[in-house]
């Protein structure tokens, strides 16, 4: 072996920022400053208001800044957000940031923020904070300069990067100013700047990662490196819940080169060795005899659970019961109704399938009693704690790392048994050693926490005039918050989200959510309960028109004749595809194809979408997306687009072709080949149009997913005649056009 | 063996069968080459191995001893490598980024042989997956290397 060199990734580096001495940066204690006292006695800033320049900023001599922010970057541009955020206020160009996502200490804390990057929410929430922030900074650093150069601060203006002093020329940059500034007392009330003096927010500023990404040197919880590492694999029972009882030829794999030990622990096999590759195939090597659970239980996958069985159940199942909604006297009015339509949808467990899969580099400090450990999470301070839990190693002896993600869409929340870390805990406390613990793709598929399996059993009646006059709806699924924490007896509001609350105006409805019980740990996939319900809403709302011989637009418009907001968003978007025709037509290649329309409603941002399809050999081909986002405000448009496109391919790949389905208690699929995502050359081309009401905030990375794929169903209902109730639309041949 | 990576020549002793993207990943250290799916599914391992566009995961070590092999660290260095790269970051294609190296290096081996392909040489050639839904970008990119 030659040139291999110990890597030092940049998380490392950081980590060891103050030892190094700060590698050429300014290192900004973080022990409290007078600030305190001083604060108290001018009037300042309240005592618990952190001081953005001892640990959340760190501005470079070379005129950089290191920006440790409280959410996870995983592809959905939050660092390039905050960059602008903090980087408008401060005064300070957001190509000069870098971001990571800060340790879960105190220290950086910023108030009015939470260190959970999900729900669509870190933009939203930051916005006002993380500008105080940078505005903050920067009152600071006008401060120091003002002392520096003996004049009064009120004489003292900025230019990006640099404070400046008009009447003499003078300037001073940040990177200089920095160590004087953090211990100045923290201003109570900085100014804001106006919307209209924007730079950066609101622009379409270029992602900071961009080039970092595109040239291969973005760093993942995969790529870390410790010197003296060693690489682990696993092999998961093939059940949750199954134990290791022996291994049959346990001599034999660690005889194979460059094992180092071979591991029994909690439901998994591990194998340690000099090479990642090595381990993997040791342990695929591995002979194992499993023992099933000792009792039944929450975490008991059953040997008898297939997902056909518990479909067929599904259909009848009527509890527990969790009301909803309950507007009107949607039982009494179905009942008295000459004309009622009824339909029953359903949607498989899908999985999150992001293409980095788990890892967790642990290093266990036998003499100090600490723990270092890099780990893909979205949620640092419920990971810290979890860890301490499992390990009962005190928080403050766990050092913990959440670097950039390699996609997540929601797969490094909390759920039982899905992260790594207590295998990477136990390996590096049993060799003495740093261990790096990868999950090969199979493992990770045994063990991921896929979206659930969901059913809708919806009912409306039909009056005279042809618009519905009462809706019910059963959405039948587990309980997905009782995976992340919450009691699983109890509702569940992601059951019902997209079907209960909506903004359409049905005078008698009433949502319900059954709750049927399936041994699967499942978990939140981008837009969680939108991923499922938008689509059976959606979908039923053209049934009800068709039933009821309305246009599908026309309906509604009628049925939010009330809001100004989504009337606006429907005409927009029906001016950006060219004018509503629902077909079938005849396009320029000669293939029928027809339109269909949806909207939703997810995370506090309004949606309206539509899309052509044609149906090709029994296929279903997406051509054109077109979809408004009015999300009140916002910070990047560029970021909004890609995050719509993005949105819009992951819900077009569940309309299309994703599912996971079980026999016999295991998962089918358990690898990428036997899990079909939407392949490349399927994607239509999606146009975004952004509508900025000036409503309150609402998210914008998740918004995409339920409104392409629902609209593409509807145009698929229109086109074949064959209403869409069961995905993926790959177990239907379709046929090609009325 | 002897393995020819971003034009230096490594000595190695390691296993025939040792797939290539782990020897570029741990012996070289050379990480920005990704592990996805191990089995020739997802792309993000993708290499060029004599110019053209290879899954390292599936590719034995031995059966490109001698040959010239590309990664994305030094993708730049190769005239239409950087033009792909220069494409990707003015499009704002990245997202998570992680199967990006995979897909600068697929579309670095597309317009090494052609530099006007067509609609179908496009879709034979990019077929890695992208979780993020970068594929709109994706195209744009594609399309602007095309007319440039
Ligand atoms: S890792 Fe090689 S194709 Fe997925
Ligand atoms: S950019 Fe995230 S998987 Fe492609």
């Amino acid at each position: 072996m030659t040139g291999h060199q110990p890597l030092q990734p940049r998380a490392l580096v950081m980590s060891r920022r103050g030892l190094l001495g700060g590698m050429g940066a300014l290192a900004l204690g973080v022990a409290l400053s007078p600030r305190i006292s001083l604060a108290q006695a001018t009037g300042q800033a309240p005592a618990d208001t952190p001081n953005p320049l001892e640990a959340i900023l760190e501005l470079r001599p070379d005129g950089t800044v290191f920006l440790q922010m409280p959410y996870v970057e995983g592809g959905q541009a939050t660092s390039t957000a905050m960059a602008q955020l903090v980087g408008e206020e401060l005064d300070l160009d957001p190509a000069m940031f870098t971001v990571e996502c800060a340790p879960p200490l105190p220290a950086y804390v910023v108030p009015g923020t939470r260190r959970t990057t999900g729900g669509s929410s870190s933009v939203r929430r930051s916005y006002m904070p993380m500008r105080k922030l940078g505005a903050t900074a920067r009152a600071m650093l006008i401060q120091a300069a003002a002392a520096r150069l003996a004049v009064p601060g009120a004489e003292l203006a900025t230019e990006p990067g640099r404070v400046i002093h008009p009447s003499s020329g003078r300037s001073l940059g940040y990177g200089e100013l920095a160590r004087a500034a953090a211990e100045l007392p923290v201003p109570a009330t900085p100014e804001l700047r106006s919307p209209e003096q924007f730079r950066w927010i609101g622009k379409p500023v270029a992602r900071i990662d961009g080039r970092d990404k595109s040239t291969g040197r973005t760093r993942y919880s995969i790529d870390v490196s410790m010197e003296g590492m060693l690489l682990a694999s696993v092999k998961h029972a093939p059940r949750l819940g199954m134990q290791v009882r022996r291994l049959l030829n346990e001599d034999a794999v660690r005889a194979m080169r460059g094992v180092h030990s071979v591991h029994a622990l909690a439901g998994c096999v591990a194998v340690v060795a000099d090479r990642w590759w090595r381990a993997n195939r040791a342990v695929e090597a591995l002979q194992v005899e499993w023992s099933e659970a000792a009792e039944p239980g929450r975490f008991v996958m059953r040997a008898d659970f297939s997902t056909a069985k518990a479909r067929e159940e599904m259909r009848t199942a009527d509890g527990p019961r969790y009301n909803a909604e309950d507007i009107g006297d949607a039982e009494g009015v179905l009942a008295a109704a000459d004309k009622v339509v009824e339909a029953v949808y359903d949607v498989p467990f899908v999985s999150h399938a992001q293409i980095e899969p788990p890892s967790a580099t642990a290093s266990w400090n036998d003499a100090e009693g600490t723990l270092e450990i890099w780990l893909p999470n979205q949620a640092p301070d419920r990971f810290i704690k979890m860890i301490s839990d499992a390990s009962g190693i005190d928080p403050s002896k766990i050092t913990l790392h959440s670097p950039t993600l390699g996609g997540f869409f929601g797969r490094h929340f909390v759920y039982p048994h899905s992260s790594p870390f207590p295998q990477a805990v136990a390996l590096t406390r049993a060799v003495g050693r740093p261990v790096k613990l990868i999950w090969s793709r199979e493992q990770e598929f045994l063990r991921d926490a896929p979206r659930p399996l969901g059913m809708a059993r919806m009912r409306a009646s039909i009056g005279a005039d042809g618009m519905p006059t009462a809706l019910k709806i059963e959405a039948v699924c587990d309980s997905l918050v009782a995976s992340m924490g919450a009691a699983r007896e109890a509702a569940d509001p992601t059951a019902v989200e997209g079907l209960a609350e909506r903004v359409y105006q049905f005078k008698n409805r009433k949502v319900d959510h059954i709750a049927y019980r399936y041994p699967v740990v499942v978990g939140a996939l981008r837009s969680v309960g939108h991923s499922l319900n938008d689509f059976f809403m959606e979908s039923f709302v053209d049934e009800m028109a068709d039933a009821g011989g309305i246009d599908p637009l026309e309906w509604r418009r009628r049925m939010v004749s009330d809001s100004a907001r989504h009337l606006a968003l429907l005409d927009h978007v029906v001016e950006m595809s060219g004018g509503w025709r629902r077909g079938p037509y005849t396009a320029g290649d000669g293939t029928k194809r027809a339109r269909g329309i949806a909207m939703a409603s997810p995370f506090g941002s309004e949606t309206a979408t539509i899309a052509e399809v044609s149906i090709r050999d029994g296929e279903v081909q997406v051509h054109d997306i077109w979809t408004v986002i009015d999300p009140g405000r916002i910070v990047n448009p560029t970021s909004v687009r890609m995050q719509m496109q993005g949105g819009t391919a992951l819900g077009l790949s569940l309309l299309l072709s994703e599912g996971l389905e079980f026999e016999h208690g295991k998962a089918v699929a358990r690898n990428y080949d036997g899990y079909p995502m939407m392949a490349p050359y399927r994607m239509p081309r999606v146009h975004v149009g952004i509508i900025e009401s000036g409503a309150e905030m609402g998210g914008v990375g998740e918004i995409g997913v339920p409104g392409g794929m629902s609209a593409a169903a509807n145009a698929v209902a229109r086109l074949s005649g064959e209403r869409p109730r069961s995905l993926p639309l790959s177990k239907t041949r379709f046929a090609a056009g009325a | 063996m002897k393995l020819i990576v971003n034009g230096e020549q490594h000595e190695l002793d390691i296993e025939q069968d040792a797939p290539l993207l782990w020897v570029i990943r741990e012996e070289l250290g050379l990480t920005g080459t990704k592990y996805g799916c191990g089995l020739a599914q997802c792309g993000a391992c993708t290499v060029l191995v004599d110019g053209m566009a290879v899954r390292s995961c599936v590719t034995p070590v031995s059966s490109v001893d001698g040959a010239s092999i590309t990664t994305i660290e030094a993708v730049e260095q190769d005239e239409v490598g950087a033009r792909v790269v220069e494409a990707w970051v003015r499009h704002q294609v990245p997202q998570c980024g992680y199967c990006q190296s995979g897909q600068v290096m697929a579309a670095t081996a597309l317009f090494k042989q052609n530099m006007n392909p067509d609609e179908t040489d496009v879709q034979v050639a990019m077929t890695n997956y992208c979780r993020c839904g970068t594929y709109n970008a994706i195209s744009e990119a594609i399309a602007s290397i095309k007319e440039a």
